[in-house]
């Protein structure tokens, strides 16, 4: 029961997210309009996506030094949930862009860098499955992932801001808080990236079990 | 079953709320859209929790 603590948290921080923030009045006179509410749902997939994938690197580091295969397995279950956030973010993304930038697809720094991300990502699964030996394969993907999460973190943290972009806080452009002067947006976004972060872990806990029991 | 009764129970409290003129019509009935996300939403979480009870269950027979 104390561990499934953190499972029914995320769940009401996710659940208050989308009532609050589909109900809250939103800061007016922006060119977004209502769709500004995306921040607590597009925005919070890429964080969440962000930390799951943190947390795969954070054990693949830990398989390296220990060679522990439970670790590799987390490492790879983290890495899954972290695929489908990216997924779910792309997708809104999309679609968001489509109603203010009037394309689905733009060649902004953050949309090519996240691309090139989930191929690196994507690979890590294509190599992870290509090897037989259980060993070998944690070994070798375990040193995959840590070189896919630098370059997440290349070319979605900083490329990015050292050009010009679309996306807000990036290259000169300024971040959601002009929008937000009385900080209303953010007492439903931290909540949300935290409800989202919270879900995902569950949801790659379940994954991970699921395989332990398999082996 | 055992599933789909806390969904149902979901909407006793509606019932009360759901006359002609209440406040589910105002605002352009934006709190019904509201509803429907938050059903869909607990919909899922139920079934994460069952998945999970059902997981623990396995693991506890090996």
């Amino acid at each position: 029961m104390k561990g499934s603590i953190y499972k029914v948290l995320g769940v009401l921080l996710v659940l208050y997210s989308m009532i609050y923030g589909l109900l809250m009045d939103i800061p007016e006179d922006t060119f977004l309009e209502e769709t500004i509410r995306n921040l607590f749902y597009h925005v919070s997939m890429w964080f969440a996506m962000v930390a799951m994938m943190g947390g795969s690197f954070w054990n693949a580091i830990r398989f390296l030094s220990t060679e522990n295969l439970t670790l590799d397995r987390r490492s790879f279950c983290l890495a899954e949930m972290g695929m489908l956030f990216s997924f779910m973010g792309l997708l809104t993304g999309m679609m968001w862009a489509k109603f203010t930038w009037s394309t689905w697809w733009t060649n902004d720094p953050k949309l090519n860098g996240t691309a090139v991300t989930m191929l690196f990502y994507l690979a890590y699964f294509v190599l992870r499955n290509s090897i037989e030996d259980t060993r070998k394969k944690a070994r070798i993907s375990a040193v995959f992932n840590i070189f896919a999460f630098v370059m997440m973190i290349v070319f979605v943290g900083i490329l990015p801001r050292m050009t010009d972009s679309l996306h807000p806080g990036n290259g000169g452009n300024p971040g959601f808080n002009i929008y937000d002067s009385d900080h209303r947006l953010k007492i439903v976004f931290y909540p949300a990236v935290i409800g989202w972060i919270l879900v995902g872990t569950w949801i790659a806990s379940l994954r991970y079990r699921l395989k332990t029991l398999q082996e | 079953m055992r599933f789909f009764l806390p969904l149902l129970l979901l909407f006793l409290p509606l019932f009360s709320i759901a006359q002609n003129g209440g406040p589910m019509y105002s605002n352009g009935r934006i709190y019904v859209v509201v509803i429907v996300i938050a059903i869909i939403f607990i919909g899922l979480a139920l079934y994460l929790f069952l998945l999970d009870r059902k997981i623990t269950k396995l693991e506890n027979e090996k």
